[in-house]
């Protein structure tokens, strides 16, 4: 938690309503997203009870299981949802666009546009991840068939579930997530993770306060919960008695018609209100205008889109149940570039994000005073154009001298930092020598220098390309990793749970 | 009757005292700074009734389902006098699965003294061979009282060695479970382990013959299947200790609460709200997890830059108040000199947003 975030919550807390934490939208919106609101059964392991799913606020299609701890049943939930997921997935594999690789020698496709998941909250993604887990490896041959689009839905969840965890994809996205990193409630981040409560910070009904509305959706009987977990008072007083009568009327095909109606009357009962939360939650982001660079951290997206349909087409098989060592580290240092660069990128973006890294000296404003655009640095064996500029700050500098900064208007030039003179009244001066983003030549074209009187962002965090490490093969694997894969992985597969034990 | 026994008793009102158990135990130890919850829990107070009295009721319901579903995993677990508990458990831990085990249930009858005494004869006899206590009565001292739980679990001696056994019916997918769901159950078994320990030295026995490897036995991925694994508890041992030897001694809280004081959820409710406001809490979000009384504490946190949550507390600067924190952001007050580096910082966060928000170029 940056000061800068605390203090908005505490600026909320007097307000009464959530402020703002970015100015811009550092996520992508498509326009054709597929909520899903699921819930799952109290006690058992991720057996889904229904979940209410569509691409249009008016376009949604319940589903129920009955008796979640019938197989049958949940196959065949899995079944309908397979139905609904994967034709939408597939009116995505209409056009692809051509992109150049490996320096303009060589091209490559991807589809111009991608599927994008939301659920409404992190407990959803988990969910699906799980429920992914759970079908891809069923076969529709075998002891106990399926239908095929059970695994196939299968891996598609598992694969929105892996392009969650990466940091900046907009592939699969929690409401709760995206409304927190945009706004700022008066309550605490464990309070946030219920939808209605931040909602209500964020959007209160008219002549309501923030605190008001956030506490009157905490009262499960006005606001469900947004799931998986079901409310336990609605399980013991509503659900538990209208399941027992739909098996009750075994029999009787009446009599079961109207305990199917009871269960999809309640059901819906709990998932409309927070249906509708989605939508206005989607509303309020698509207010924000995008930042710049969301655009290609979604082309991203695309990539992986593409690149899993075509190995989906290719015939190829589940994600496993756990890494290898070396698929391991491979996924943790994407993951890791994927962080980095989601934090610079947002702090370029968006002024408020950079005013974070102001506060804690790792950038600073100030306004150019002095510029030498023509300095021509002789010294070594060729003579290289190297302008220097002085900026004169406010701020406190706590770079040292010879680091290099970045300017976020050239984002393509290196600036480093020559001298640093305090001067009077709290200012600071500092010389910064500038090298690239001004072409070949000995001259620096127009408007690549910064010129006097121009206003500077200058910071240590750099756009700069993270160059990919390299990794042995899986055949490879060092001894000090277990050594290359063994065959059969059911005897590596007993390994305690004390590792997740915080 | 002690002074002390007869001042918790008049604070608890009519009612016989709430039964601790491990959890608790283990919530009790999450917020040891909380001289609330340390009274109240200490007197055996229905804190249950007590928030729903004051008008903050707790939800902490719990669906019928998934008691059904436990109770009936924990049947499936224990069916046949133990034989498939005991093959899972020995597997587990490496040893030759015995032939048989003796099973012996320690719960039924409602009168303490018998049960604690059964429990303690049946554990501390003399004997190596394989062994299964279900439902035994422990004891530990907690803030200077002796609390009794009633562990939901069964004690296994396997080649003269004690392991506390948690049956638990949230699945193990893979290898992994819910990171938080795991931790609890450390915690909880925690706490019995070291029950267990304090029972054998108390007996003269050794108390490391308790392992502090829990077994945890748990539906598989998606089945009924049940898995165990082991988790090594010490770490939670060493807190749990630490904590409760740190715990102030009820009988010093007790000075410092005010003569009269009630919790009687019987009392009037503006009453009670007065009488609790006059023995300090110590609200953190955490507790909506853990305690009954969560709810009204929060209501009476309002303000406080702590009910936000630590980590912003600490962002802050450690200023308890959100007024005196927007205060001194706007250089409306002035600092005082311990201060003065905190509220430069919130100077400059103020005046960043401020700019940022109003769009200045940056």
């Amino acid at each position: 938690m940056s000061t800068l975030r605390a203090l908005a919550r505490a600026q909320a807390v007097a307000a009464g309503v959530a402020q703002p934490v970015a100015t811009v939208r550092h996520l992508h919106l498509a326009t054709r997203p597929l909520v899903l609101v699921p819930l799952a059964m109290a006690g058992e392991a991720h057996a889904p009870l229904a979940a209410l799913v569509g691409t249009a606020p008016d376009d949604a299609r319940l589903l129920i299981v009955p008796q979640p701890r019938n197989r049958d049943q949940r196959f065949r939930f899995v079944t309908e949802l397979a139905g609904i997921v994967l034709p939408w997935l597939d009116g995505f594999r209409g056009v692809s666009e051509a992109v150049a690789v490996d320096r303009g020698r060589d091209v490559r496709y991807r589809y111009v546009d991608a599927p994008q998941l939301w659920v409404p909250n992190p407990a959803g993604i988990t969910f699906l991840r799980l429920l992914g887990r759970s079908t891809r490896f069923r076969r529709p041959d075998g002891d106990y068939p399926v239908h095929p689009a059970v695994p196939l839905l299968g891996r598609w969840l598992t694969f929105f579930a892996e392009r969650a965890e990466q940091p900046g994809s907009s592939a699969l996205l929690a409401m709760t997530d995206a409304l927190t990193l945009h706004w700022a409630t008066g309550q605490s981040a464990v309070e946030d993770l219920h939808l209605p409560a931040l909602l209500g910070w964020i959007d209160p009904p008219a002549g309501w306060t923030g605190v008001a509305a956030a506490a009157r959706a905490e009262d499960p009987g006005v606001c469900p919960p947004a799931g998986p977990a079901t409310d336990p008072e609605f399980d013991n007083a509503a659900l538990a008695p209208a399941m027992a009568a739909w098996a009750a009327a075994d029999d009787d095909p009446a009599a079961r018609d109207e305990a199917y109606a009871e269960l999809v009357r309640l059901l819906r009962g709990q998932l409309a209100p927070t249906w509708e939360l989605m939508w206005r939650g989607l509303g309020l982001l698509g207010a924000l205008p995008p930042g710049a660079r969301v655009a290609g951290r979604w082309a991203g997206d695309r990539d992986a889109f593409t690149g899993y349909a075509e190995h989906l087409d290719a015939d190829g098989g589940p994600q496993p149940r756990r890494d290898g060592a070396v698929a391991a580290a491979v996924r943790l240092h994407r993951l890791e570039r994927a962080a980095t660069t989601y934090a610079v990128q947002r702090a370029y973006d968006d002024p408020l994000v950079m005013a974070e890294h102001r506060l804690t000296g790792e950038a600073f404003v100030g306004d150019v005073t002095l510029a030498d655009p023509a300095r021509v640095d002789d010294s070594g064996k060729r003579p290289v154009l190297r302008p220097r500029i002085q900026v004169v700050t406010t701020e406190p500098v706590r770079v040292p001298v010879g680091a290099t900064l970045w300017s976020t208007a050239r984002p393509g030039q290196k600036a480093k930092v020559v001298f640093v003179t305090p001067a009077a009244d709290g200012r600071t001066e500092v010389v910064l020598e500038l090298s690239g983003g001004m072409g070949r030549g000995l001259t620096a074209p127009p408007g690549s220098v910064p010129q006097v009187g121009e206003r500077l962002c200058l910071t240590t965090l750099s756009e700069a390309f993270l160059p990919a490490g390299t990794f042995p093969t899986a055949e490879e694997t060092p001894w000090t990793h277990g050594g290359p894969p063994v065959a059969d992985v059911s005897t590596r597969s007993s390994a305690g749970l004390s590792s997740v034990v915080g | 009757m002690t002074s002390t026994a007869q001042r918790l008793a008049a604070i608890r009102g009519d009612a016989p005292p709430k039964r601790h158990n491990a959890r608790t135990i283990a919530a009790l130890t999450g917020n040891p700074g909380c001289s609330r919850r340390a009274v109240l829990d200490g007197a055996g107070v229905d804190k249950s009734a007590l928030a729903e009295r004051v008008g903050f009721p707790a939800r902490f319901g719990q669906s019928r389902f998934a008691i059904t579903r436990g109770n009936a995993f924990e049947a499936q677990v224990k069916a046949d006098g133990g034989a498939e508990l005991l093959r899972l458990v020995a597997q587990r831990l490496g040893v030759p699965v015995p032939e048989r085990a003796s099973w012996t249930d320690l719960g039924g009858a409602d009168d303490l003294p018998d049960r604690r005494e059964r429990s303690r004869a049946a554990l501390t006899a003399s004997g190596s061979e394989a062994a299964l206590f279900d439902h035994p009565l422990l004891g530990l001292q907690v803030a200077g009282q002796r609390v009794h739980l009633e562990p939901d679990l069964v004690a296994a001696r396997l080649g003269g060695r004690f392991h506390v056994v948690e049956i638990k019916s949230f699945p193990v997918i893979d290898g992994q479970a819910d990171p938080a769901k795991v931790a609890a159950a450390a915690v909880q078994s925690a706490v019995y382990v070291l029950a267990l320990r304090d029972l054998f030295a108390a007996e003269g026995r050794d108390p490391e013959s308790v392992s502090h490897d829990v077994v945890l036995v748990c539906p598989r991925d998606f089945a009924n299947q049940p898995v165990a694994s082991l988790i090594d508890v010490r770490k939670q041992l060493l807190v749990l200790r630490r904590q409760l030897d740190r715990m102030a001694r009820l009988d010093d809280l007790l000075t410092v609460v005010p003569t009269g004081f009630t919790a009687d959820p019987a009392a009037e409710p503006a009453t009670l709200a007065a009488a609790l406001r006059t023995v300090p809490a110590r609200y953190a979000p955490d507790c909506l997890a853990g305690c009954e009384l969560a709810y009204f504490c929060r209501n009476e946190a309002r303000g406080q830059t702590g009910a936000l949550g630590r980590p912003v507390r600490e962002a802050l600067g450690g200023i308890a108040e959100v007024t005196e924190v927007l205060a001194l952001a706007t250089g409306e007050r002035a600092a005082d000199p311990e201060r003065e580096e905190a509220a430069a910082l919130l100077r400059a966060a103020a005046r960043l947003r401020a700019d940022a928000l109003a769009g200045h170029p940056a």
